[in-house]
């Protein structure tokens, strides 16, 4: 992936272009993490998947938009809902979905599973399922790359159920006080597994990080576009030096909490959800833009699609196909 | 064997010198805690460090515990070799989410791919007037989770050398330090020296009883085996140094040779280090054993402030001489 710092130039571009390059990519990375998740959610309806999964369904255009400005070894942290932040940091579906079914040859050799997908080779860091258990680990990464001087960033990706942890206030103070590179993705889906968010969170959510002196940006997280401007201006400033940011992301979950999560009319209308996933589908806005302004026309993003659902097939019967780990293995990798 | 130079150094002094020549050898060592820099901590462990490596490398943070301590687990997966200090042992409860669910886990989690070489430094003991919430010995709580390491000096020598090999462990250490033990004097070659994890030490030869001691129990169990063998009992103590891992073997063996075995150990008796330990000697030396396993520990109470109140709740030199005699007859 390469740093993308140019400022996106919608009118009159022709197909082809540099720019339609990029956001045609973005909206392919996108699709691919759609139609990974419906594969889960299929493996889930199938029982061939251990366990449950959180699908990030409807959220895509913030971990592509984000991750979109970062290379390849800066890092990234991730949550119980991240197989879209892994994805599109660049992990590979077949090795996402062998962990997911706790096959030998997932990422972590099937010990993770769903929420603990790590992957060193694309500077993945960990899906982490303490909400907010990473905050301290992107922070302590963005502390190496200060240290060291290597010019890496860290991103820390998480919802706005983790504004109730205490932990992530004493990173956004210590990451300010040193002015350590890394931004932190706030993605407000809106619900705090079952409770709508304005039940849990007092005032407003970037005067957190604004008491602190951090930057903090707010941004329609259902426009890939949107993300990706501010968090390449973000990731480029904290490149250089000036600290840390506050990425504040409205967005929506279009599934349950988790794939479980079938009956949601207690907590949310079906009206609403209808509207998010019609007129507010991040997925829907980037293909509109891409033929209204000639990135792509419809047969080549059909062509993408045609591609990823065959791509994603091929990796579901690879994981299927692939063996499970022998037991022995089960004591091995507690101490390096 | 070669000719050493042994200096009688205080034990917060070989934890400094450890320090200080792993930050020379190795520029990924770092410290981060509360106060470590130009106070060196408040016991005065750490003086002279920020003056020869610097605020980049002696950095002191805000009285954020998870923070610092989740910090570290990141820079130790992202190369760095962090060595955090929690001020008093109390202070764990904390950093539990960060030590327990990220730094004990990620290895295992990652299958294998990311490592945590980090070191937390941190304290345990009472009897020093301080209350509930400045004297406990919590080591059995990290000791449960696997991924982590935990390692209970008791002399300055031991101090130095196992601490200078948790910093070059690829794992998560935690090292605890018997706050009544920072001005105790020892014999430490100048010589560079590393001491293995999960090595006990026969800190006294002894054939009647077998006194197993950890940290500040290790002078208590000593001065007990002094007051022993002036009533004929010969006793034997052993330091595992490390909970884990542990030297089960040493443990076992010498057991079998003495028959009698108590376990002492600062922290509570209740679901402790000393329940460990007796069930590996008990399964170890069932056959041999002339009496069950003892355990002495910590009163199953919060420590009091009152003197004569925290003096009853920590074994002594007396109550340990006592059960020993017990266990072996002598009355």
């Amino acid at each position: 992936m390469s740093i993308v710092t140019g400022q996106p130039k919608p009118e009159g571009t022709t197909k082809g272009s540099a720019d339609s390059e990029k956001w045609v990519r973005m909206y392919r990375q996108m699709l691919a993490i759609r139609l990974f998740e419906e594969q889960v959610n299929e493996l889930y309806t199938r029982a061939l998947m251990p366990g449950l999964a959180h699908l990030y369904v409807g959220e895509e255009a913030v971990a592509v938009g984000v991750c979109e400005a970062l290379l390849n070894d800066d890092y990234i942290t991730s949550t119980h809902r991240g197989h879209g932040h892994c994805l599109a940091k660049g992990a590979s579906p077949d090795r996402m979905f062998a962990e997911l079914l706790g096959k030998e040859a997932g990422y972590c050799k099937g010990k993770g599973g769903s929420m603990h997908i790590a992957d060193p080779a694309t500077g993945n860091l960990g899906a982490n399922a303490i909400v907010a258990g990473s905050v301290g680990i992107a922070t302590g990464a963005a502390f190496s790359a200060k240290y060291l001087g290597t010019s890496q960033v860290a991103v820390c990706f998480f919802g706005e159920g983790a504004l109730g942890q205490g932990v992530l206030y004493e990173e956004l103070n210590m990451a300010q006080l040193w002015k350590l590179p890394v931004i932190y993705v706030c993605e407000n889906n809106s619900y705090t597994e079952y409770t709508h968010y304005s039940e849990t969170t007092a005032g407003e959510m970037t005067a957190r990080a604004t008491a602190f002196g951090v930057q903090a940006e707010t941004v329609d997280g259902q426009d890939v576009r949107a993300v990706h401007e501010v968090a390449a201006k973000l990731v480029e400033r904290a490149r250089r030096g000036d600290g840390p940011a506050f990425l504040l992301c409205n967005t929506y979950r279009h599934h349950g909490h988790h794939v479980g999560d079938i009956n949601r009319e207690y907590y949310r209308s079906r009206q609403e959800e209808r509207t998010w996933a019609t007129e507010r589908d991040p997925i829907k806005i980037i293909s509109e833009w891409l033929t209204a302004h000639k990135h792509a026309d419809a047969a080549q993003l059909g062509e993408i699609h045609a591609e990823l659902k065959s791509e994603m097939q091929k990796a579901v019967d690879f994981a299927i196909a692939a063996p499970y780990p022998g037991v022995d293995k089960a004591s091995e990798d507690v101490y390096a | 064997m070669p000719e050493t130079k042994t200096r009688e150094i205080t034990f917060a002094e070989a934890v400094r010198e450890a320090l200080a020549e792993e930050m020379r050898r190795d520029s990924r060592v770092f410290i981060l805690g509360e106060d470590v820099a130009e106070a060196g901590t408040p016991f005065k462990v750490l003086s002279g460090l920020v003056e020869e490596f610097g605020t980049k490398r002696v950095v002191d943070t805000p009285i954020s515990e998870a923070g610092f301590t989740g910090l570290a687990v990141g820079a130790a997966m992202t190369g760095l070799r962090p060595v955090v200090d929690i001020m008093f042992g109390d202070f764990i409860t904390l950093t539990m989410d960060q030590m327990a669910n990220q730094a004990a886990k990620v290895h295992y989690m990652s299958g294998g791919k990311w490592r945590v070489p980090m070191v937390m430094r941190t304290t345990l003991g009472a009897a020093r007037r301080s209350a509930a919430q400045h004297s406990q010995s919590l080591h059995a709580w990290f000791s449960h989770v696997p991924g982590l390491k935990v390692v209970l000096p008791s002399t300055p020598y031991d101090a130095k050398g196992l601490l200078k090999t948790a910093i070059r462990d690829e794992n998560p250490v935690v090292f605890f330090e018997d706050k009544m033990m920072f001005r105790m004097k020892g014999p430490v070659p100048a010589e560079e020296y590393t001491i293995p994890l999960g090595v006990a030490d026969v800190k006294r030869a002894g054939g009647d009883i077998t006194l197993v001691a950890t940290s500040s129990m290790v002078q208590v169990a000593l001065g007990a085996a002094g007051l022993l063998e002036e009533i004929g009992v010969s006793a034997e103590v052993i330091d595992p140094r490390t909970t884990w891992p542990l030297d089960e073997q040493t443990l076992i063996e010498s057991v079998k040779k003495t028959s009698r075995a108590i376990v002492i150990d600062e922290g509570y008796r209740r679901y402790g280090v000393t329940a460990e330990i007796a069930a590996v000697i008990a399964e170890g030396a069932f056959h041999y054993l002339d009496a069950p396993v003892k355990r002495m520990g910590a009163m199953h109470v919060p420590i009091p402030f009152s003197p004569p109140l925290e003096d009853v709740t920590v074994p002594t030199e007396r109550s340990v001489f006592e059960v020993a005699r017990g266990l072996c007859n002598r009355s």
